[in-house]
């Protein structure tokens, strides 16, 4: 039984069925890739996770209970963190500010009226979000607005907002799409560390075979909404199936 | 201090300071003289500053810390008001328990309209609270004639049954509003040579207010629950996938503000105990985003420094007429002297709404950030000139 | 019956005006994608267009008539208005008299100029501006025109009465069989209503049939792509504006029999339409002008003294009371689009 399990999810949008019978099993700790060409539906399925969409028919179990019906903020109360494609961070707030959103989210939940101690105050919190900060490389940027940040530097806030709430599973949307070749080995190699230093389950949608081969235990292939194998990165490059559906495609 | 940082605590140093010295700083001319009707330290003008700065500090907690942009806040500043003066006609005319239910009525009043209206954002939310501000002016001229006596407007009269006070004085007067037997009309006149000032107890009490709400204020900025509104504002989509629900943050801010509001209405009605429907009409709403925005909106100073400029403006130049710049420009020759005045007099007196919108449209094209901004610009054009090299020291901090 | 009847025409010469308003905003929302809270100050300078036309019309000379005298005994001074004396007194007072209708023409040329300053000069300054932005500058906008307006015409509200002819009153329950006097409509507001689906004829047809309606109808839908497709998508943006300031300028024009031209009628008028709009639909052209005359019709039965007496203010009220309910249950209106301002 893994720790996200996706069982006959049907999605379908007008006369476009998005996705057709998706079964998914992500086992705990470990990083599962989904790939799929263009209009596969991996998108559609990330949204089916975190409660932006509500599939038709089918079930979504995070660690025995139902993300359906769910609103996202709840779904991440649960332990589900995502990283949106292009980041999604506060602009306007400093980096730091950025850390201790979350951080409060994780202590207090979706809503506590904290409206009379200050920030600075709270010294547990803003220990953590500095150790945070300095495990990602960002201490130095702490006070600068996340706006004004690179690229690349907001791609890492976002990541280290994401674990700085340990979640139990975190959902990656094509995490260095638009990425130069550098950032984009800088941020494989970002998570791996991650991978090797947490206890922390991830599920990756990705376009970039170089991304996917580094870092994945198991692969999905999704084609026109439906799975099409589930193997280990050796097995499904040799697949001929994915070759014709995918592979070839990118060749 | 008091749970401030360094830069705060001056801050409100600098605030209480200006404010308890009103009297003297606002009547910088000598009675007699030529400058004296720019002289802004009558008690009247003084409560006017300090009760609309209650008033924008508040709205500044919902639209510079969020960016809801409501088009209804005086809806809330009116109900106040009406609280107030019902508190006057029925209990006693202490002003305490009165501000004390006009905030609580208010805040009750911002929890059914904001529940509502943010379910909706943007533009979307600005109409909505337009339309539910709207409403109530309608309704507060028409139907509720019982509770807000329609056009003639709400006053204490010699027959209202003020339990806890006297219905009227014993030579047959109205009574008048007041703290524990302060009067808040009760002024004191000190007279230096050619200068005089005044001290008004009803100013004293407004400025204590809004000390106290500008403290609360700061406090909010700087606590969780600030930097969670101005994560609002910023992204959030984010903050909903962080595990955060923003709506009851917004409504919180929402309510927050509309007590502010009321508390505004409250003090209004204290310092003159009557209430009408057009508090509560739409321009009244404008007129506080002007305050805000002209100071600076998400800034703390901002409102207060708005809300002063627009008052001011509006009581000194409504005032100027023709003969009184006839008199100003009269050292110039006949001609130039007319031209002078027929250029400059239709932005005064009765056109000052003129000068207003032309300050408020220059201020958003070109001053987004408002008055602070302004100020911030030119300290530090003068400190580059000083020195480039801490400038550029600083500017990653920023 | 009747009462359904002349209700429902009591409502349309105000749902026309609305609907104008909204039609015009929704243009400028749908192609522009700015917030104008300046829309009603260019309906209220419509209006004045046609007090302007009325009393450049009426200019007169002075002359004494030494046959009569006043009652200090001085010889009566006459005003004759120049048209009269250029074009005899017959043809010249029905020039006087036509003043409304003629401002049609005269405020054409004006309205559109005013709109392309407008847009030139201050709105697509603000096209990547926050909404928050927009509204508060064409707020201020509104408050300047509106203070200039009131400078030179006054705070009082200007009769401006329509031509003789089109004031009495047509007994339309006569034509449909009822008894005389039940259903009467006075013809100027036929006239506003006839002139309004006129006018809202004219954009639809343009904007359906001709090639730069097509390219705005694009726009509104897709701006970016058709930006992409290397189409001047600006100049037609001032055009449309422009266009914009007319639709409102004619509501105001034709609108100044019925309401004396006040200086804030404009923004009275606004805030009734930015309403009419939410509950259309923002940015849907067809959403505004049904949205605008249902709210019309509405509010007229809802000044019934039998609904008054039934719920008390409801007449104040009602429209805003639709708009909540619609915006809650129908967040995008009656007939709004998928994405429009959800941001």
């Amino acid at each position: 039984m893994g720790i996200l399990e996706v069982k006959d999810v049907n999605k379908r949008f007008g006369g476009l069925q998005a996705l057709g019978d998706v079964n998914l099993s992500v086992a705990e700790n470990s990083v599962h890739a989904i790939i799929g060409p263009n209009g596969a539906g991996k998108s559609t399925l990330l949204n089916c996770l975190v409660g932006k969409l509500i599939p038709d028919t089918g079930s979504v179990m995070f660690a025995g209970q139902s993300v359906l019906g769910r609103k996202p903020y709840q779904i991440n109360q649960m332990g589900i963190s995502r990283v949106f494609q292009t980041p999604e961070i506060f602009g306007d707030l400093t980096v730091f500010e950025n850390m201790m959103i979350p951080l409060f989210a994780k202590r207090d939940g979706a809503f506590r009226l904290h409206a009379f101690e200050g920030v600075a105050a709270e010294r547990d919190l803003t220990e953590e979000a500095r150790r945070m900060l300095d495990e990602v490389d960002m201490l130095d940027k702490g006070d600068a607005h996340a706006g004004s940040l690179s690229r690349g530097d907001k791609r890492r806030l976002e990541m280290a907002m994401c674990l700085i709430q340990r979640p139990r599973l975190l959902l990656l949307d094509e995490p260095t799409a638009g990425m130069a070749r550098a950032d984009t080995n800088n941020t494989i190699a970002l998570l791996r560390t991650i991978k090797e230093k947490r206890d922390i389950t991830m599920c990756i949608i990705e376009h970039d075979m170089h991304v996917v081969f580094s870092l994945a235990d198991r692969i999905t292939v999704l084609a026109q909404g439906t799975p099409l194998v589930e193997d280990t990165p050796e097995n499904i490059k040799g697949h001929p199936k994915v070759k014709e559906a995918y592979l070839g495609e990118a060749a | 201090m008091l749970g401030l940082g360094k830069k705060d605590t001056l801050l409100l140093l600098l605030v209480t300071a200006l404010t308890l010295c009103a009297p003297f700083l606002l009547n910088p001319f000598p009675v007699n003289g030529g400058l004296a009707q720019f002289n802004a330290g009558y008690p009247d003008l003084m409560q006017r500053f300090v009760i609309f700065g209650i008033f924008a500090i508040g709205f500044n907690i919902l639209f510079g810390l969020t960016g809801y942009l409501s088009f209804g806040h005086a809806a809330f500043l009116g109900a106040g008001s009406y609280a107030a003066v019902w508190m006057f006609k029925l209990l006693s005319m202490n002003v305490l328990p009165a501000i004390l239910l006009s905030v609580v009525i208010a805040g009750i009043f911002a929890l059914m309209i904001g529940y509502i209206s943010l379910r909706r954002s943007g533009i979307y939310f600005s109409i909505l609270t337009l339309a539910f501000a709207q409403m109530s002016f309608a309704l507060a001229y028409s139907v509720l004639t019982p509770i807000t006596n329609g056009e003639t407007g709400l006053q204490v009269t010699l027959s209202d049954p003020r339990i806890l006070g006297v219905t009227a004085n014993a030579d047959g007067s109205i009574p008048v509003t007041h703290l524990f037997g302060i009067e808040m009309r009760a002024t004191e006149v000190l007279r230096m040579g050619a200068w005089e000032f005044q001290f008004s107890a009803g100013y004293y009490l407004c400025a204590v207010m809004m000390l106290l709400a500008f403290y609360l204020a700061i406090r909010i900025f700087r606590s969780p629950f600030g930097m969670m509104l101005r994560a609002v504002k910023s992204n959030q989509q984010r903050l909903y996938y962080t595990g955060v629900n923003a709506r009851p943050y917004t409504l919180a801010a929402f309510v927050i503000s509309g007590m502010y509001a009321g508390l505004a209405g409250g003090l209004l009605a204290a310092m003159d105990p009557l209430a009408g429907a057009e508090r509560m009409q739409w321009t009244a709403s404008g007129e506080v985003v002007l305050m805000t925005i002209l100071g600076g909106a998400g800034t703390l100073i901002g409102p207060v420094l708005g809300a002063g400029v627009i008052k001011y403006f509006e009581n000194i130049f409504s005032k100027l007429n023709e003969n009184v710049l006839h008199g100003w420009f009269a050292f110039l020759p006949d001609g130039i002297e007319d031209v002078l005045v027929a250029v400059i007099y239709p932005f005064v007196g009765k056109g000052w709404h003129l000068t207003l919108g032309l300050m408020f449209m220059a201020v958003v094209i070109f001053l987004p950030g408002g008055l602070v901004e302004g100020g911030q610009r030119i300290t530090r054009l003068f400190r580059r000139g000083r020195s480039p090299e801490a400038q550029r020291r600083r500017t990653p901090a920023e | 019956m009747e009462a359904i009847i002349l209700q429902t025409l009591n409502g349309l010469d105000k749902g026309s005006a609305y609907a104008l308003i909204a039609l015009g905003l929704t243009l400028i929302f749908g192609t522009l994608g700015v917030v104008n809270f300046a829309h009603g100050a260019l309906f209220m300078i419509g209006a004045f267009c046609a007090v302007t036309l009325q009393r450049i019309l009426s200019a007169s000379f002075v002359t004494l008539d030494e046959t009569r005298t006043d009652f200090l005994g001085n010889p009566m001074k006459v005003e004759t208005p120049y048209v009269e004396a250029w074009f005899g007194p017959e043809l010249g007072g029905s020039i006087i008299e036509w003043s409304v209708p003629l401002a049609i023409l005269f405020s054409i040329p004006i309205m559109a100029a005013i709109g392309i300053a407008m847009e030139r000069g201050l709105i697509k300054h603000f096209y990547k501006r926050p909404h928050a932005d927009q509204i508060l500058v064409t707020f201020g906008l509104a408050i300047v025109l509106q203070e200039i307006v009131k400078h030179f015409y006054g705070a009082n509200p200007i009769p401006t009465p329509a031509p003789d002819a089109l004031t009495g009153s047509y007994d339309f329950g006569v034509l449909l069989g009822f008894d005389p006097n039940v259903i009467i409509y006075p013809y100027w507001r036929l006239v506003y209503f006839a002139f309004a689906a006129l006018v809202i004829g004219a954009v639809f047809a343009f904007l359906q049939f001709t090639t730069f309606g097509m390219v705005v109808r694009a726009g509104m839908a897709d701006r970016e792509t058709v930006g992409l497709l290397g189409i001047n998508i600006d100049r037609r943006f001032t055009i449309m504006f422009a266009l914009a300031a007319c639709v409102a300028g004619l509501a105001g024009v034709m609108y100044a029999p019925i309401n004396s031209p006040n200086y804030h009628m404009g923004m009275d008028f606004l805030v009734l339409s930015f309403v009419v709009v939410v509950v259309g639909g923002m940015g849907s052209l067809p959403g505004a002008v049904l949205a605008g005359f249902l709210l019309g019709i509405l509010e007229s039965f809802a000044s019934m003294t039998q609904v008054i007496a039934l719920i008390p203010g409801i007449n104040q009220i009602v429209i805003y009371v639709v708009a909540i309910i619609v915006l809650l249950t129908r967040p995008r209106g009656l007939m709004g689009r998928k994405g429009v301002m959800e941001d």
